[in-house]
């Protein structure tokens, strides 16, 4: 089995720690897994921002990067779910579509591929979730409030076989952080009042802790919780996945 | 009321200044989306009922053609007197001449989002006609001088000392008066003497009945009724999007309508009308002011499934935290976004851009229209068209260029992070980069993850 590790540029970029808690998390589980050197972009900052005519060169740089592995893996659910529904190339496109149905977010790859049952970490906070909408609805990595369909979370199952972790429940749990890509900077004023609500309600419920399945998301509350001075740790979910291993 | 338009990202900062009312406005529109996830968790066949709906949306926006052909005759047998519209102001000159026909000065009109969007309003006020809005939270916007800003709760960007404000100037009600019942009240007394005074009635269609010409309106005060009931002349306004086929099919809808609206388990009238009264006029205007034009643009066609529930409206993170009147267009938030460039691409191109694309609205959609998938699309029309700033395009080509080579890209990524620990004032410089409004950047490492993978990778 050819495992690749796709590594958002953002991440890349300023959370390295983010993509080797992933690998780590990846190896520990007997995962053998490959960084494709050439790897940049995925597109979605361009074709979200109405540019996605613009995307055609990073498109064929991601199949020249990707393919021929079996499973491509990130720990990105927005990223992966742009490559899922918007990754095409005229020139090779029976690449392209291979590298649409193989590509998994972090979560989903472990619960449904690699399907674990355990994992030795130890992490003992109160952590709140925060599931990214792209990865929630887009992937469906879990059911979302709005229709009527059993419960259901990847991370949530994972986070569960975390020892000594408490998941606090949130009031409004799939609730939209207000990142959104470019949007966080287009609408400023909205994007921030909606990353404040989220935060609020973390500190209702005495989390001290706040993590999820997207680094974009996390890094827009990082920053306002850095602004603001709140005493929250921002972890990326592998982040947790790891601890004390 | 004909102002400038102030883009989506200006209208909505300026609406979250007043943080007690923004958060007052979140909080009230999330608990009726909490209300309605409630009602509808119990019907466990709520999938299959959207599902159902969907379809037979679909289908019907698939032979349209017929449908309304049929509807038309139905309506003709049962003496009712049907035109048709072909844009907004074909609509507006119709009802006029009906009210000139008779001679009708005074007009009451229950709510209808397609007069709102016709502006029927400012055109008749101009001719001299005075137009009373009687549902309740319509009334209140309209004597503020002031558009809806949600379409099934016109009125909720308002609080209830401001509306005892309103009616103080205008219904003469003691200032300082805010109890909701003692306004209500006030209300009710106020717009009883404009129903009995009125001449011609005006209303809009929830759906209409191709197999029957039956028209369905429903309300939660009666007021469609009441006016259609006392006047002699019933004029009602539709989209040629209204149709549904048959009676049976009302079922389906009358339960989704107001369980995804306001969590009720129907609205408090359904009424039907199917012919006029011995001695009155029943009319029917059938417009179409640019739907034909989102029926033939295929990945937005779907959008014409909508029933104008409004769930769309209050589950939406960015219109509950920006006021339906910084969408600029009648009809607000997600379901906005995507017909309102259908209209005019020029003045709503900011609108397909006031979402983060998290898919709450495609998911609470009783009919599932993609909304978000919708917006995305917007986005891409936009663009091609010509609707973005140049210097928006011009940084994203620059983007493009780095991010489509390995090169380019590591270089760029280097030297952006000795960027911001080098110059971290001007990169917090809040007037050049927005994100340093409010927020911390990220704090750049020395290492990207591909340096850190190089030395240490694959060991």
């Amino acid at each position: 089995m050819r495992v690749a590790l796709f590594v958002p540029c953002y991440v890349d970029q300023f959370y390295p720690k983010v993509a080797i808690a992933t690998l780590k998390l990846l190896q520990h589980l007997g995962v053998q897994v490959e960084y494709p050197m050439q790897q940049t972009c995925c597109g979605q900052p361009m074709a979200n921002g109405g540019y996605e005519h613009l995307t055609g060169s990073c498109n064929s740089n991601f199949i020249k990067a990707f393919a021929g592995y079996d499973y491509i893996v990130s720990p990105s659910g927005s990223c992966v779910l742009h490559v899922k529904d918007h990754l095409h190339d005229e020139r090779q496109e029976a690449a392209a579509t291979t590298i649409r149905q193989r590509v998994y977010e972090l979560c989903e790859f472990l619960t449904d591929v690699v399907q674990v049952k355990a994992i030795k970490a130890s992490f003992p906070k109160k952590v709140a979730l925060h599931q990214g909408c792209h990865g929630q609805r887009g992937l469906k990595l879990a059911s979302s409030s709005e229709t009527v369909l059993p419960f259901f979370s990847k991370p949530v199952q994972l986070l569960q076989m975390v020892e000594g972790l408490e998941l606090v429940e949130l009031d409004r749990p799939d609730e939209c952080c207000g990142f959104g890509g470019t949007f966080c900077v287009t609408e400023e004023a909205v994007s921030s009042a909606m990353g404040l609500s989220r935060i609020d309600d973390y500190t209702k419920h005495e989390a001290t802790v706040i993590t999820g399945t997207d680094v974009s998301c996390l890094m827009h509350q990082e920053g306002l919780i850095r602004r603001q001075q709140l005493p929250f740790e921002v972890m990326h979910i592998s982040e947790v996945l790891v601890a004390g291993l | 009321m004909n102002t400038p338009t102030i883009p989506h990202p200006e209208a909505a900062a300026t609406f979250l200044k007043n943080k007690e009312r923004v958060q007052w406005h979140d909080e009230t529109l999330w608990f009726v989306r909490h209300k309605r996830d409630k009602i509808v968790q119990e019907i466990p066949e709520w999938e299959q009922l959207r599902e159902l709906a969907s379809q037979i949306k679909d289908h019907t926006l698939s032979r349209l053609d017929e449908y309304l052909q049929e509807f038309e005759a139905a309506a003709i047998s049962n003496g009712v007197t049907v035109h048709w519209a072909a844009d907004a102001a074909e609509h507006n000159r119709i009802v006029h001449g009906i009210m000139q026909k008779h001679g009708a000065q005074k007009i009451v009109k229950s709510k209808s989002m397609l007069t709102e969007e016709c502006h029927l309003n400012e055109y008749l006020e101009a001719q001299g006609i005075e137009v009373v809005d009687t549902d309740l939270g319509e009334r209140i916007v309209q004597l503020n001088k002031e558009l809806p800003s949600h379409i099934v709760l016109p009125a909720i960007h308002i609080k209830k000392e401001e509306v005892g404000e309103i009616f103080h100037q205008h219904l003469g009600t003691p200032k300082g008066a805010s109890d909701p019942l003692y306004l209500a009240l006030a209300a009710r007394a106020h717009l009883r003497e404009k129903f009995l005074a009125a001449d011609i009635a005006i209303t809009g269609v929830n759906f209409a009945v191709a197999e029957t010409g039956a028209i369905v309106v429903c309300t939660n005060e009666g007021n469609a009724d009441l006016g259609a009931h006392l006047a002699k002349v019933h004029i009602a306004c539709m989209g040629i999007e209204k149709l549904i086929p048959r009676t049976e099919h009302l079922s389906i809808f009358l339960r989704l309508l107001a369980r995804n609206a306001t969590g009720q388990n129907i609205t408090a009238y359904s009424s039907h009308f199917r012919k006029p009264v011995p001695g009155s006029e029943m009319h029917i205007v059938i417009v179409d002011n640019g739907r034909t034009t989102q029926l033939g643009r295929e990945a937005f066609r779907n959008s014409l499934k909508c029933i104008r529930c409004g769930a769309c409206l209050n589950t939406c993170p960015v219109y509950r935290r920006s006021g339906g009147h910084s969408y600029h267009n009648a009809t607000a938030g997600p379901i906005g976004a995507i017909l309102a460039p259908n209209l005019d691409m020029r003045k709503n191109a900011d609108l397909p851009f006031a979402s983060t694309l998290c898919g709450s609205c495609t998911d609470v959609c009783p009919v599932k229209i993609d909304i978000h998938n919708q917006l995305y699309q917007w986005r891409q029309v936009l663009t091609q068209e010509g609707y973005m700033p140049a210097a928006k395009t011009a940084s994203m080509k620059i983007m493009a260029g780095v991010l489509s080579s390995p090169a380019r890209y590591s270089f760029a990524g280097k030297w952006a992070r000795r960027f911001l620990r080098w110059f971290p004032s001007l990169a917090l410089n809040k007037k050049l980069n927005p994100w340093a409004r409010q927020r911390e950047l990220p704090e750049p490492p020395k290492e990207s993850f591909r340096e850190w993978y190089k030395k240490n990778g694959n060991k």
